[in-house]
């Protein structure tokens, strides 16, 4: 079989696993969001943690409920890695330096997993463990609560409670990330993945050479940080690491995890409003954005335009024999249109008009299907946005799930949107008007624009990928990435939780005969449209700088 | 007495991390691992090592240098791909180069300085790899946009207005003086060699396609580095290229040898997944074992 034969099959057959998902899995996370009954365990929990499972809250206090939870795990985290010398399995390590402990603790707290360091060489087992790989589950299910209170603004009438934060964060995680996760961790054992306490030993080589062979608990981090959308690697090469990602199928079975969640939760979604062609047409959309782009990446590195890959003869740097040039830019772009940011091969290393892809699938906003809740309700907020630009086309009221989209929610709305935007062009600005910005650069040129330009993107998106060669190790950089991490998080989350609490208080107005249908096919083109075209107005003149002038020499 | 209500609201944050830490961050990754203690996957939890005799020689999954101290292949052993992991398939320190598609123009090393290489561009690293492992398989290591001595071909060119106008110097950037330049002459203007120090910004960076086979007979995987830098895999053309050497110097005919590369090929899975790939590390080691070398 030739090898874009081989490369097609990979995707469709990701495709057939993931639509066969959708149905079983959405309605699974929609009977845990919306049962009445509490498990044993998680009533033992709730009394632990001190809450009455049973209040509800208006979105005020949902909110200032995931602010609250968000800086005590950052605070922790931030002492966790202050004082890693000092605890269990450090493996010798010393603590992680201020700045350093700072941009982590945010990064795995927003779900962004930007690396400054190498696992290998930083972070002790317990730090990875209960630090790092706690963050992976309960940011994951941080973002979901936030999209589930979302729609049960949608769904809701008259009232001004939105669910119970605790209640969600504790059921997602014990209910859909932990089983999930664990099913997954030992499959990926199975097939080579590392997972022990050991503190790795040195082995003589056949060549009479000494290796230091690493040891830790890989697999069961690896699980949940592709699920999660995470994609903090245990070691510095990531996904591309043989330890966490060993062979061609578990390579598939990881973009499996990281799509599974962001793909199913349209479901979820149709379900709680009654109407699962609306989840269907949201899942349509992100499915159109997202196969448009991995066959665009995958053409691309195929196609391997540029200096070095023509010399080469393929876009094979930066990326493993195993996986091949084509199920690497699956992973990809995968990894790009969610929040995750695992890579499985090198972006800087890739075509400039490849790696031109993956920084815009990230600039989409990550919808496509976005991260693990935040794809879901950043879909949503443009859907909003769609009807709102399709109101006034007609000159009618605009109303989506028969609510009114009036003044207060477009204002939520277009905060939403224009929140990403502004972190990155004037993030990168900075960077690039400041001596320390520019010191980062591995590669000069265009290439360097773009280098900054990804490490931007990546942050206010909570993505977490890089152009690598950037060194971003700096004060500086954690400083300000870590900055732009945690407002790129947390302040859409408040503008969809005030959306959600201004769109619950409406009475629904009954559907006519000139209410815009949102399941029909054209609505689904409205919304790529709108996704697509607000984008490109927006980083259009950022990517000719960079991939574009790069890509077009 | 009550608290107010921020201060109860971090308090149980607080408790609520804390029951989540212990359950996902204590009591998952220990069950995982203590399932991982079955047979069947104990082997690959502990990083699926390989014994010779009683003595652990290497990771199956992890490549390493088959070379000897001083970084030359040893030609009884396939070799691994390059490597930017440290010194090279170094485990503490996983790397990918990161060097983009348009990295062709070298840092010159500073002749002040003894002993500086410079800092090479991806192009130029591709370029000294093929001719280096053309070298040792017997086979024309040319390439597009290489130079016959393994540097990469990239003129700058400059033009009387800028970039426009006639051409009034062209000098080999990559090409460090005293060395002569791959062409003579571009565009009626004589090329001259590049000198460390000095500004060539103004030219146009032009590499230079050259007369080099368009499929050259060094295979892509043995010029370019892999993203973890511990690749323990090759393809099977890079594999079929060193056969011939491995065998010689094992006193074996080498279809024996190129049987064994077979039994250590992996196909794709279920048919469409991943490419085919060699596993030098699995191979090597039994090389050892089926052909060892006497003496």
């Amino acid at each position: 079989m030739s090898s874009t034969m081989a490369g097609a099959l990979f995707v469709a057959s990701l495709v057939i696993g993931l639509a066969l998902a959708y149905r079983p899995l959405g309605d699974y996370m929609y009977r845990v969001v919306t049962s009445t009954r509490h498990l044993r365990v998680e009533r033992v929990m709730y009394r632990l943690v001190g809450v009455d499972p049973g209040g509800e809250q208006p979105w005020g206090v949902y909110a200032r409920s995931v602010l609250a939870f968000s800086t005590v795990s950052i605070l922790f985290l931030y002492a966790f890695l202050r004082l890693q010398h000092y605890l269990w399995l450090s493996l010798g390590f010393p603590n992680v330096v201020p700045s350093g402990a700072w941009n982590t603790a945010v990064s795995f707290t927003t779900n962004t997993n930007w690396q400054w360091y190498s696992g290998e060489s930083t972070m002790g087992h317990l730090v990875q463990m209960a630090g790092l790989a706690v963050q992976n589950f309960v940011s994951a299910a941080v973002g979901i609560s936030v999209a589930v209170a979302l729609v049960r603004g949608f769904a809701r009438k008259q009232t001004d409670r939105l669910g119970n934060f605790w209640v969600d964060l504790v059921r997602i995680t014990y209910r859909v990330l932990l089983p999930i996760s664990a099913v997954a961790a030992i499959v990926l054992i199975a097939g080579g993945a590392a997972q022990n306490l050991a503190n790795g030993h040195d082995v003589h080589t056949l060549a009479g050479g000494v290796q230091h062979l690493t040891g830790g608990p890989v697999a069961s981090q690896e699980a949940i940080k592709e699920l999660g959308t995470n994609g903090g690697g245990f070691y510095n090469a990531n996904s591309a690491h043989p330890f966490e990602n060993p062979t061609t199928w578990t390579n598939w079975l990881e973009i499996f995890l990281l799509l599974v969640i962001s793909f199913s939760l349209p479901r979820t979604f149709g379900r709680m409003v009654g109407s699962n062609r609306q989840g269907h047409a949201i899942a349509a959309a992100m499915a159109i954005l997202a196969l448009g782009s991995v066959i665009t990446i995958n053409v691309l590195q195929g196609l391997h335009h540029g200096t070095v890959p023509q010399a080469v003869g393929a876009a094979s740097e930066g990326v493993e024999t195993r996986f091949g040039v084509l199920d690497s830019a699956t992973f990809a772009s995968a990894t790009t249109l969610t929040s995750t940011g695992a890579v499985d091969s090198f972006h800087d290393s890739y075509t400039a008009l490849g790696g031109g892809v993956t920084m815009l699938n990230m600039m989409l906003g990550e919808v496509a299907p976005g991260g693990t809740g935040s794809g879901l309700y950043g879909m949503l907020v443009l859907a909003v946005l769609t009807v709102f630009i399709a109101g006034l086309m007609v000159g009618r009221t605009p109303e989506y799930l028969g609510k009114k989209i009036g003044a207060r929610e477009v204002k939520f709305a277009s905060l939403y949107f224009l929140t990403t935007p502004t972190l990155v062009l004037a993030g990168t600005a900075m960077a690039m008007a400041t001596a320390w910005g520019k010191a980062g650069m591995a590669n000069s040129g265009a290439h360097g624009l773009s280098e900054v330009l990804y490490a931007f993107t990546s942050a206010a998106n909570n993505n977490g990928s890089a152009f690598a060669g950037l060194t971003v190790s700096s004060t500086w950089y954690n400083t300000a990435l870590g900055l732009v991490m945690l407002l790129g998080r947390f302040l859409p989350i408040v503008f969809v939780l005030g959306l959600a609490g201004s769109l619950a208080r409406q009475t629904p107005v009954p559907a006519s005969t000139g209410t815009l249908k949102t399941y029909q096919p054209l609505f689904v083109g409205m919304l790529v449209g709108v996704t697509v075209i607000l984008v490109a107005l927006t980083f259009l003149p950022a990517l000719a700088l960079g991939p574009l002038a790069e890509g077009i020499q | 007495m009550r608290l107010p209500m921020w201060v109860s609201q971090h308090l149980a944050a607080l408790r609520a991390l804390l029951v989540l830490t212990v359950l996902t961050g204590i009591v998952y990754p220990l069950v995982i691992t203590g399932v991982a203690q079955l047979p069947g996957l104990k082997h690959h939890a502990d990083g699926s090592l390989i014994k010779v005799g009683d003595k652990t020689v290497a990771s199956a999954l992890v490549g390493h240098l088959f070379t000897d101290s001083d970084g030359n292949p040893l030609v009884q052993y396939f070799q691994t791909r390059p490597s930017a992991a440290g010194a090279g398939y170094d485990p503490t320190a996983t790397a990918a180069s990161n060097l983009g598609p348009e990295s062709v123009v070298d840092t010159l090393p500073d002749p002040s300085k003894p002993g500086d290489a410079g800092k090479p561009s991806l192009l130029t690293q591709v370029c000294a790899r093929s001719i280096a492992v053309g070298k040792l398989e017997g086979v024309d290591g040319r390439r597009p946009y290489c130079t016959p001595d393994g540097m990469g071909a990239v003129l700058a060119v400059f033009h009387r207005d800028g970039l426009t106008g006639p051409v009034t110097r062209v000098v080999s950037l990559n090409q460090a003086c005293p060395a002569r330049p791959f062409v003579s002459t571009y565009q009626g203007v004589p090329v001259e060699c590049a000198k460390f120090g000095e500004d060539y910004s103004r030219g146009v960076v032009t590499p230079i396609r050259g007369d080099a086979p368009a499929a050259p007979a060094v295979p892509a995987d043995a010029v370019t580095a892999s993203g973890s830098g511990l690749d323990p895999q090759i393809s099977p053309a890079y594999a079929r290229l060193q056969a011939a050497r491995v065998a010689k110097a094992r006193g074996v005919d080498v279809s024996a040898v190129l049987k064994l590369v077979d039994a250590h090929t992996t196909g794709r899975a279920l048919g469409f997944m991943g490419e085919p790939a060699v596993n030098v590390v699995e191979l090597n080691v039994d090389l050892d074992r089926t052909y060892p070398i006497h003496g």
